[in-house]
């Protein structure tokens, strides 16, 4: 799975993006940000408060349940400030 | 149509090019988002605007989608620009070209609330204390549900 990451969630976690292998039991959204939260430091920080992190799975917009295997592209963001 | 570029763009010019040989096209409603200047002169305060490539796109054709199904629109366009950007400088560019006024003014008003809150930018300040990234407010999400509340209930 490729699992980008932008604005400070990026600068917290100190990459813009990685490939990973999905653990086994992991098939979820949240199920990914808690695995990621788990390798502490930087990710426990960036990740500490669901109500901040933003999803998208393959481009969109996606919630805590939306499931996610190998070959999707997810990406965590804080809340979009453009315009 | 969208748009997502580094470059400046010309109002005139995209107006122009948007609505010419469409007679069909009675208004057009713009929005230009500029840089304000949040250290209130008291220095530099640039901006670097951060996005999801590939996924900005999508969402922008997204919302434009989104609008043309709400009104009657004879055409739209939203420039987003991103990188570096100085106060003062252009940001972003919503037009809409209807028959009547209303459905472009409605329009381009739904276009910029719904950008602000799901295209995937990110602004990051430079301010006298160092680089600072913008926070959401609280008064865009309610700008934008504001018209999904009008949607439900009409």
């Amino acid at each position: 799975m490729k699992i980008l990451y932008f604005a400070w969630l990026r600068q917290k976690i100190g990459t813009d993006a990685e490939d990973v292998a999905l653990p086994a039991g992991v098939g979820d959204v949240a199920g990914v940000i808690d695995w990621l939260r788990g390798r502490g430091g930087g990710y426990a920080e960036a990740l500490g408060d669901d109500a901040i992190v933003r999803v998208a799975v393959n481009q969109a917009y996606a919630g805590p349940d939306t499931p996610v295997g190998d070959d999707d592209e997810v990406a965590l963001f804080p809340p979009v400030t453009g315009g | 149509m969208i748009r997502v570029q580094a470059d400046d763009f010309d109002i005139g010019a995209e107006i122009r090019a948007l609505t010419a040989a469409n007679t069909g096209v009675g208004g057009v409603a713009s929005f230009v988002g500029l840089v304000r200047d949040m250290a209130g002169g008291a220095g530099e305060s640039a901006m670097t605007l951060e996005h999801y490539p590939g996924m900005t796109e999508r969402m922008l054709a997204e919302i434009d989608e989104e609008a043309h199904r709400r009104w009657p629109l004879e055409a739209s366009l939203i420039v987003h620009r991103h990188g570096r950007l100085e106060p003062g400088e252009r940001i972003v560019l919503v037009v809409t070209a209807s028959a009547h006024r209303r459905a472009a003014l409605e329009s381009c008003a739904f276009l910029i609330d719904w950008l602000k809150t799901r295209a995937p930018f990110w602004k990051l300040e430079e301010t006298p204390e160092g680089a600072r990234w913008v926070e959401a407010r609280a008064s865009d999400d309610a700008a934008a549900s504001k018209w999904r509340r009008e949607d439900a209930t009409g």
